[in-house]
């Protein structure tokens, strides 16, 4: 069992994963990140946001380069299609934060993995937007998320990857309770 | 004025603990006083709903050298039952209970403590907190914003539905508590929510026994605190949705569900008169499912291993727990007639007059395994505290057995009057502390 378990590879450094977890149970405050991205608007429904800089650890951290998104809305809408809808960015967060999730806690539990795919799928009623009817609310109806799976492990063991998965997702957690939400003009 | 009381032990709280606590001193001549706010068994006599029944069966309801003797042993104490279990014992014991005696402050001095009460002072070399683990009711923060009109109510108040006015309920959490309190309310004719977070899922009775007897011998209830893989979290597992009744029933979300009582996701805020509930209720439901399956499993494997499968009921695995197709979350409070929101949200210590630094920054006592981090300080009862079943009325036994021995040999090895080393002491060089007793401890303790 030992000669497999030590074989088991997702790509996760699980022990820098549990280290930062003791040093930031011994260092609460370095605990406290902020995250930050920036949008432009450019013309009509398109905008092109960018994220680097992020605060962590105790100073100012940033990723290797600089990331950007074209968002805008599609045709359908009168709109250029520029890019993805800022609602499907919500999906591509959830898709991914659960979908890395499931990598680290696989490999913290000795699970290999051969291949995850989340489908994910959100309904709408656009008389939310549109102020038709007052009782609509802006946002999803509900998100569905499928997962494709294949592993090194029973259908049960799948089943609580993907659970303890949501139960750690932060995007999981951001779309599922209510957080303040501040904006202000400079 | 009267002049301060001198002992070796002050234990604080004459409950099961304490007075188990008091059996093992008395046993080893080691002279101590136990002191009780109010009467023996205080919490269990005024702080405990009308129908209340202990989790755990007769047979298993046992203390150091006292145990149940009637005619069911797979029945469940009612609070007058628990009552009398616990008189009768004090009675056995012989404990020095000084009764209707609350400690107000407990400081170190002179190597050992000063207990202030309201009666008299107290110095002893070793205090013991047996004060129980469900002193204050944990009510979350955000219930400050429940508007006027709803009332707010802890299972420390709540005595039976009469106490109630004919509006829906509200009960937020689910484990033994929320699901016992939900189902009463409800089958008393008023509509009840129940907002559902992480909890754990179990049948009253699993091929033919006792959830209980199964926890038992496959050695779970016996899980070691320094075994578990993350101990701060095992401790703030919530109690299992289980109920003692004569029927002995379960009572899952289904069952409640089917009567008619509204799941709900975990209660997520209050705002402008309105409750947020999380869209996490079917991952929690999910996550519950999987670990019922996991322990029913271990069960299975258990008999399996012990050749017992054909003395025992076919092995069964229970239908998943149905969420609502749409679990509502947003409620507009007054314009769905809430009355009352009973937070059956967990309990915690209350430690306000212990006047010394032992508590993490989460104000939780620091403690391996019962022994505090102050030189002749221990505590009892507490969840998960040396194992998984330390705060039920059986788990005190083997506690009591093993912080028993490490305070006796404390006070054999520390004299009157000397302050005992203290772990930075030991850790910047200071002098080592010797064993002047041969007293053998566990190896795990240190």
């Amino acid at each position: 069992m030992t000669a497999t378990a030590t074989r088991v590879d997702n790509g996760v450094n699980v022990e820098a994963l549990l280290g930062a977890r003791q040093a930031l149970t011994d260092t609460p405050e370095a605990a406290r990140f902020k995250w930050r991205a920036s949008c432009q608007w450019v013309r009509g429904t398109h905008s092109q946001s960018s994220v680097q800089g992020f605060f962590g650890l105790g100073s100012e951290q940033s990723h290797r380069t600089e990331f950007s998104f074209e968002a805008d809305h599609p045709e359908v809408f009168a709109s250029e299609d520029k890019g993805a809808t800022p609602v499907e960015y919500v999906l591509v967060g959830l898709a991914s934060c659960l979908t890395a999730g499931i990598a680290a806690v696989a490999q913290h539990r000795q699970i290999q993995l051969r291949s995850v795919k989340a489908t994910v799928e959100a309904g709408m009623d656009l008389q939310g937007i549109l102020g038709i009817d007052s009782d609509v609310r802006n946002g999803f109806d509900g998100i569905k998320v499928v997962f494709d799976i294949d592993a090194d492990a029973s259908k049960e063991d799948i089943a609580a990857l993907v659970a303890q998965s949501q139960k750690r997702s932060a995007v999981f957690d951001i779309v599922t309770n209510p957080t303040n939400v501040t904006v202000e003009i400079r | 004025m009267t002049l301060a009381g001198t002992t070796d032990v002050v234990v604080i709280g004459a409950g099961h603990s304490g007075l188990a606590m008091s059996r093992y001193l008395s046993a080893a001549a080691i002279d101590h006083v136990v002191l009780e706010r109010g009467e023996i068994a205080n919490a269990w006599r005024r702080e405990r709903w009308d129908s209340l029944r202990l989790l755990t069966p007769n047979w298993q309801t046992r203390l150091p050298g006292h145990a149940y003797s009637g005619p069911q042993p797979d029945g469940f104490m009612t609070m007058s039952d628990v009552i009398g279990f616990i008189d009768g014992y004090a009675k056995v014991v012989s404990a020095p209970v000084r009764t209707f005696t609350t400690v107000t402050s407990v400081s170190p001095l002179d190597g050992g403590y000063e207990v202030i009460t309201d009666r008299r002072v107290w110095r002893a070399r070793a205090v013991v907190i047996a004060s129980g683990a469900s002193s204050t009711p944990a009510v979350p923060a955000l219930s400050s914003a429940l508007p006027a009109s709803v009332r707010s109510l802890t299972p420390r108040e709540y005595r039976n539905p009469r106490q109630l006015d004919d509006r829906t309920v509200l009960v937020v959490g689910a484990s033994a508590s929320g699901v016992q309190l939900a189902d009463e309310i409800q089958r008393s004719g008023r509509r009840v929510m129940l907002a559902v977070g992480e909890h754990i899922r179990m049948p009253r009775t699993y091929r033919g026994r006792d959830i209980q007897w199964w926890l038992d011998a496959t050695g779970v209830l016996d899980e070691r605190f320094d075994a578990v893989d993350d101990i701060v979290r095992a401790r703030r597992v919530p109690s299992p949705q289980l109920i003692g009744t004569p029927e002995r029933s379960t009572l899952d979300l289904n069952a409640l569900t089917a009567r008619g009582v509204e799941l709900v996701g975990r209660l997520a805020g209050i705002a402008g008169g309105k409750a947020q509930f999380s869209g996490s209720l079917r991952n929690h439901c999910a996550m519950a499912d999987l670990k019922l399956n996991r322990l029913l499993d271990r069960i299975d494997d258990w008999i399996e291993a012990n050749g017992g499968s054909s003395e025992v009921d076919a092995s069964e695995r229970f239908a998943p727990t149905v969420t609502p197709q749409n679990p509502r979350l947003l409620m507009d409070l007054e314009a769905h007639r809430i009355g009352t929101v009973l937070w059956a949200t967990g309990f915690r210590p209350d430690y306000r007059w212990l006047r010394t630094p032992v508590f993490d920054r989460k104000g939780n006592l620091r403690h391996e395994g019962g022994v505090v981090d102050a030189p002749g300080l221990y505590a009892l009862g507490l969840n998960f505290m040396r194992r998984r079943k330390s705060s039920f009325i059986h788990g005190t036994e083997d506690d009591v057995r093993e912080l028993g021995a490490h305070l006796v040999a404390y006070l054999r090895r520390v004299p009157l009057g000397e302050l005992p080393p203290t772990a930075t002491a030991t850790a910047s060089g200071g002098t080592p502390h010797r064993h002047v007793d041969s007293i053998n401890l566990k190896s795990h303790f240190h």
